[in-house]
């Protein structure tokens, strides 16, 4: 099966998942968020890069967080952003989503990030497109989430630059998070040697071993000399099933508080991807203290939408390219 | 290309370094209390570096503050060959307002790396001024921008490629290579 995600020349040509992403690629765009970090400390806080491009951001899915951040990106790339709450519009006239695309392309829509409840559907939108026309995967269903799990990357690259040296551990709802598998992929492609899940069996999948994790369903021993803390959000829906007896009994066992934090190493940072169930998954102490780094996340996570972005749409596609290249006149270089 | 020079011969290229000894000499009594140097990525930054040892004195004595450009955000060929950044982040800590800039680039060619450094400055502030330094003047300028000071001029064809190049030892040197095509050209 060829990948989808990228060119006939090896560059990236839609984000769906961080599976299938090479090495190379990850780093790509893990330095080129780095530079656009200082753009948001300037006076100005803007590039030309994407000046009269088009991004539709199609959220079938409410998640107001990840559509902001797309869109501040996109908006510091200088584009023109259109956010569509697509729930509440044509699908609910019965539009099909391949339908509702196409009408966005004929208003000449150059990139769309796409939000969905049913895992696959970005995929289904970058199969349909033509090949000038760019998908980026804001999460679908249980799937994945690949921006969330770059800008953690990025995050813990950031604070523990030694990847190589780095024992994390990933705390609570595993089995229903789009989050933690694109993040396991990518920290075990950077080379992080240690990653551990801990959380209880009910919320792990089946055979998560496999993923190369080690298992732990007790606080104490899975935090002991972590580098990195990294909850997960647990879904308030998830809590009326037979997965857990409730809430309170949750925070007693895996909610992170202070005393618990003490068994990772004394310098740990702890991350939450947002948006946090306080005194469920973590204690406010934590959330707000000198260890977490769960703003910073969300700072960096603009660094990387626009990286993204920047990578998908700059340069010719490929075919064209090959094609002719008369397009440029005499100069075009330099 | 818009340049025509005939000169297919390789010309004799003059020493990096010796060059980098007139532009500091060049550079001294320019600069003043309210002057900053910003090298581009990469050979500009490099120049910066040896200029700022060279001159530490006057350097020191004007308090004279330094920064970094990577124009790549700003090119007018991102539509064309996308985008490459090489995690060197612009890196301008000081005041741009009311500051007399002096940008510093290895070779100046076509001046559009120039125009895309301008541009990135203004997102800064507003700059009282801004001048440019170049070890070497190529010719083929495709825009109304020259550099104010340069340690030499040899004009060269389109199909040439001048780039200057930092040796493991640290010094500097120039290097000539012959380009099939125009087109395939590294942006300069």
């Amino acid at each position: 099966m060829n990948n989808p995600q990228l060119d006939r020349d090896g560059n990236l040509k839609h984000l769906l998942s961080i599976e299938g992403l090479p090495k190379r690629i990850l780093n790509q765009i893990l330095d080129t968020a780095e530079s656009f970090v200082g753009v948001a400390e300037r006076e100005v806080k803007k590039v030309p890069l994407l000046r009269g491009k088009t991004v539709c951001n199609l959220f079938f899915e409410n998640s107001t967080r990840t559509r902001t951040t797309f869109e501040i990106a996109a908006k510091r790339l200088s584009a023109d952003v259109i956010s569509l709450n697509v729930s509440t519009s044509s699908q609910s006239k019965g539009e099909t989503i391949l339908d509702t695309v196409d009408n966005l392309i004929a208003m000449h829509a150059d990139m769309f990030v796409v939000r969905h409840a049913q895992s696959g559907a970005a995929h289904l939108i970058a199969k349909h497109v033509p090949p000038h026309i760019h998908v980026v995967n804001a999460g679908d269903g249980r799937h994945s989430h690949p921006t969330q799990g770059l800008l953690d990357v990025f995050t813990i690259r950031k604070y523990k630059p030694e990847l190589h040296n780095l024992r994390i551990a990933i705390v609570g709802d595993v089995l229903h998070s789009r989050v933690a598998r694109s993040e396991i992929h990518a920290l075990t492609t950077l080379g992080v040697p240690e990653i551990r899940v801990i959380a209880p069996k009910t919320l792990l999948p089946t055979q998560v071993e496999k993923l190369g994790v080690h298992v732990f369903h007790d606080m104490e021993a899975g935090l002991k000399d972590v580098d990195v803390v990294m909850m997960l959000r647990l879904q308030n829906e998830r809590m009326s099933g037979a997965m857990l007896p409730s809430s309170q009994e949750y925070f007693k066992t895996y909610g992170l508080t202070q005393e618990k934090l003490k068994f990772a190493k004394p310098d740990a940072i702890v991350m939450h991807p947002g948006p946090m169930n306080r005194g469920v998954e973590i204690d406010s102490n934590v959330a707000d203290g000198k260890q977490s780094v769960i703003l910073p996340q969300v700072t960096y996570g603009i660094a990387i939408r626009m990286a993204v972005m920047a990578l998908l749409a700059g340069g010719l596609p490929a075919q064209q390219e090959s094609a002719g290249g008369s397009q440029t006149g005499p100069a075009g270089d330099a | 290309m818009a340049n025509n020079h005939s000169n297919s011969p390789t010309p004799q290229l003059p020493n990096a370094e010796d060059l980098l000894k007139v532009l500091a000499q060049k550079l001294e009594p320019l600069l003043q209390e309210n002057t900053a140097l910003v090298g581009i990525h990469s050979g500009g930054v490099w120049l910066m570096q040896r200029l700022l040892s060279l001159l530490e004195n006057t350097i020191s004595k004007y308090k004279i503050e330094h920064g970094t450009l990577d124009v790549s955000f700003y090119r007018d060929d991102y539509a064309q060959r996308g985008l490459k950044t090489e995690n060197r982040p612009s890196q301008i800590p000081f005041e741009v307002e009311n500051k007399h800039i002096i940008l510093i680039d290895d070779v100046f060619y076509t001046g559009r790396t120039t125009r895309a450094a301008m541009n990135e400055l203004f997102d800064y502030g507003r700059p009282a001024s801004i001048s440019l330094l170049a070890l070497v003047n190529r010719g083929g300028r495709e825009l109304p921008i020259a550099p104010q000071i340069v340690a030499a001029e040899i004009p060269l064809d389109a199909s040439q490629h001048l780039q200057l190049t930092k040796l493991a030892d640290g010094s500097l040197t120039l290097e000539l290579t012959q380009h099939n095509s125009a087109r395939t050209q590294e942006h300069e």
